[in-house]
């Protein structure tokens, strides 16, 4: 199993600001890099994009079913399109796009879906994602990334210049606590250890691995030496490592800013059923919509805090 | 005048020729169904004239090179009625027309929708209504950003332009002045179900056509109108599309459903109904006595 060995660096980092940053010194090295942004680039911070590269930014509206097809036309000529949009209209929205015109040709478009999952603060349920993740991966050929931290998504970015199938970014809102230092390789599609134990494995993706590690000490109080593992990359899972973290402490709890059902849970229970049968605890958003609230709120009242997530742990080891 | 990358000699517009083109289209079009006892016949045959007239004197192509950069693109994106589509890339060379044999079947290259990576010389997927056109946007908005003159040729049903996203992108198409991109509504006053309407033998029209044109245009297009069915108004039709400049174009042309067999023609029920054996000859004896 890849392991990450550096210390995380002090600070914390926002992924919307790293996309919008590192997208636009991506498309100054690379003329083919063009920005489509479903009319919030003056909330994803596109706006950046848009200053250093006006002509590959295609203002594409309040429409973002026609946003990806246009993002697919422009994949047939050459281009690297990278649709910015929320997630919530992105992967809802133009669902039928994306399944016609990106999943099944295999076209080289970049879906980042901004501000997914809980923690779209006020907005509540019509802007929040807990199932983004589920119906993405269920698209035969496409990728699915959620980066934990600022530095992993600047390192995400960088690599899919490079990735020749759809793609689909999961990015957090708001700031977040780093992970990772800039030793750190994004490897995809690699999981990636950031603590090693012996009796539980937890497993997490995206920017809620930061509140897993948040609850460590908690769950270490209790007496358990998890083995922490980083699962950024959704589809194609890193099955070996998954396999491998069960076989090593024989329990498994996952934890994921998104639905227990179709996400990191799903997967990871789809692949030890078959290869390495282990009693897996799924803790995530229980089947339901939430709603408007503060983020630390939300992150409280639907079980994903780290406070949550330890005693959630704590009392399914003791029960197990 | 016409663009083709054929000998000069080859680019006069032969009437017969065309007429005859498409009288072989409509036939395989309808053997087509037969055989695979699936399709969609009656879109087929109001849109094998238009197919004829780009495929063979507009569109510049290279068959023997489909991927070839700088030709001109072409979008389906009234999908379900490919049956015309493939009999007019088989004739034109894009592959042997014994391979229309396969449409139906496993593993054919001739999916039941246009499937991009299937078949070389499909420059977009489409099927699901509404979503080709989008992706025709995004082509003619890539020539404008790489700067390269090929032109984007996009079709539509009149039934399709109901759908939302049609609109959507007709929208940015306008909004970008895109040029390079000419829209052809195959106007056949059929869809599948559509509304009862006052003269029981007859279904309505998806849209009035003053109502359609009144879309196109309030989202920034050049409407021009043609027959969909005579040569001579299609080339023209073709031609002043091509000297518009700062907006797209659509050319609205009116078609009948099922054209060309007289119990198929603006009768709804041939959407996607399969010929029977007696069915099928009397449509091939049909077309073949129009010559």
């Amino acid at each position: 199993m890849k392991q990450f060995s550096g210390e995380a660096t002090l600070g914390r980092g926002s992924l919307r600001d790293a996309f919008a940053v590192t997208i636009t010194k991506l498309a100054d090295e690379r003329s083919d890099i063009a920005l489509l942004d479903g009319d919030n680039a003056n909330s994803s911070q596109a706006e950046m994009f848009a200053a250093a590269h006006p002509d590959r930014f295609l203002q594409m509206g309040i429409a973002e079913q026609n946003m990806v097809g246009v993002a697919a036309g422009l994949a047939t000529m050459g281009f690297m399109p990278f649709v910015s949009a929320y997630a919530c209209f992105e992967v809802y929205r133009a669902h039928d796009q994306i399944r016609v015109l990106v999943s099944q040709t295999g076209l080289p478009v970049r879906l980042v879906g901004g501000s997914a999952g809980l923690l779209f603060g006020l907005a509540g349920k019509t802007h929040q994602t807990p199932d983004d993740v589920a119906v993405m991966r269920a698209m035969p050929g496409m990728t699915v990334i959620a980066p934990g931290d600022e530095i992993e998504t600047r390192q995400v970015l960088r690599w899919a210049l490079d990735y020749p199938g759809p793609l689909y970014l999961r990015l957090t809102r708001g700031t977040s606590t780093h992970l990772f230092d800039e030793t750190y390789e994004f490897e995809f599609p690699r999981a990636v250890s950031l603590r090693d134990g012996s009796d539980v494995a937890i497993l997490s993706t995206g920017v809620q691995t930061t509140r897993v590690l948040d609850a460590l000490p908690e769950i270490e109080a209790a007496g358990y030496r998890p083995l922490v593992v980083h699962v950024p990359t959704l589809k194609p899972l890193d099955e070996d490592a998954i396999v491998e973290a069960a076989e090593r402490t024989g329990r498994v709890v996952t934890v994921e800013d998104h639905s227990i059902i179709g996400g990191l849970g799903s997967a990871v229970s789809e692949v030890l059923s078959a290869r390495r049968p282990t009693l897996v605890h799924r803790i995530g958003v229980q089947d339901v919509y939430a709603e408007s609230a503060t983020n630390d709120e939300l992150l409280t009242k639907y079980g994903l805090s780290a406070t949550a997530v330890a005693r959630s742990t704590i009392d399914w080891l003791s029960a197990t | 005048m016409l663009r083709s990358d054929e000998p000069v000699e080859d680019r006069q517009p032969d009437l017969e020729r065309l007429r005859e083109l498409a009288r072989r289209v409509r036939v395989e079009s309808v053997r087509a169904v037969a055989r695979a006892k699936a399709g969609h016949p009656g879109g087929s045959l109001s849109a094998t004239d238009l197919l004829v007239a780009l495929y063979f004197t507009e569109l510049n192509i290279r068959p023997d090179e489909p991927r070839w950069d700088g030709r001109d693109r072409y979008v389906h994106s009234k999908g379900h009625a490919c049956e015309a589509l493939y009999a007019t890339m088989a004739l034109r060379g894009y592959f042997p027309l014994e391979e229309l044999e396969t449409f139906g079947r496993l593993n054919s290259r001739l999916q039941g929708h246009p499937d991009m990576t299937r078949l070389p010389g499909l420059d977009m997927s489409s099927g699901a209504l509404g979503v080709g056109f989008t992706g025709a946007v995004g082509i003619a908005m890539g020539s404008r950003l790489r700067g390269s003159n090929e032109r984007t040729w996009v079709m539509l049903g009149d039934g399709e332009c109901q759908e939302g996203v049609v609109w959507e992108a007709a929208f940015i198409a306008g909004r970008y002045r895109l040029d390079n991109l000419v829209a052809i509504v195959d106007f056949n006053e059929l869809q599948q179900t559509g509304w009862a309407g006052t003269d029981p033998t007859r279904r309505e029209a998806p849209w009035e056509f003053e109502a359609l044109a009144g879309h196109w245009a309030a989202a920034g297009w050049a409407v021009h109108e043609t027959d969909g069915h005579d040569f001579p108004a299609i080339l023209g039709a073709f031609e002043r599309a091509r000297s518009v400049t700062g907006r797209p174009v659509v050319i609205i042309a009116r078609t009948t459903k099922g054209k060309g067999v007289s119990f198929m023609e603006a009768n709804s029920l041939w959407h996607a109904r399969v010929p029977t054996e007696d069915e099928l000859a009397d449509a091939v004896r049909e077309l073949d006595e129009a010559i």
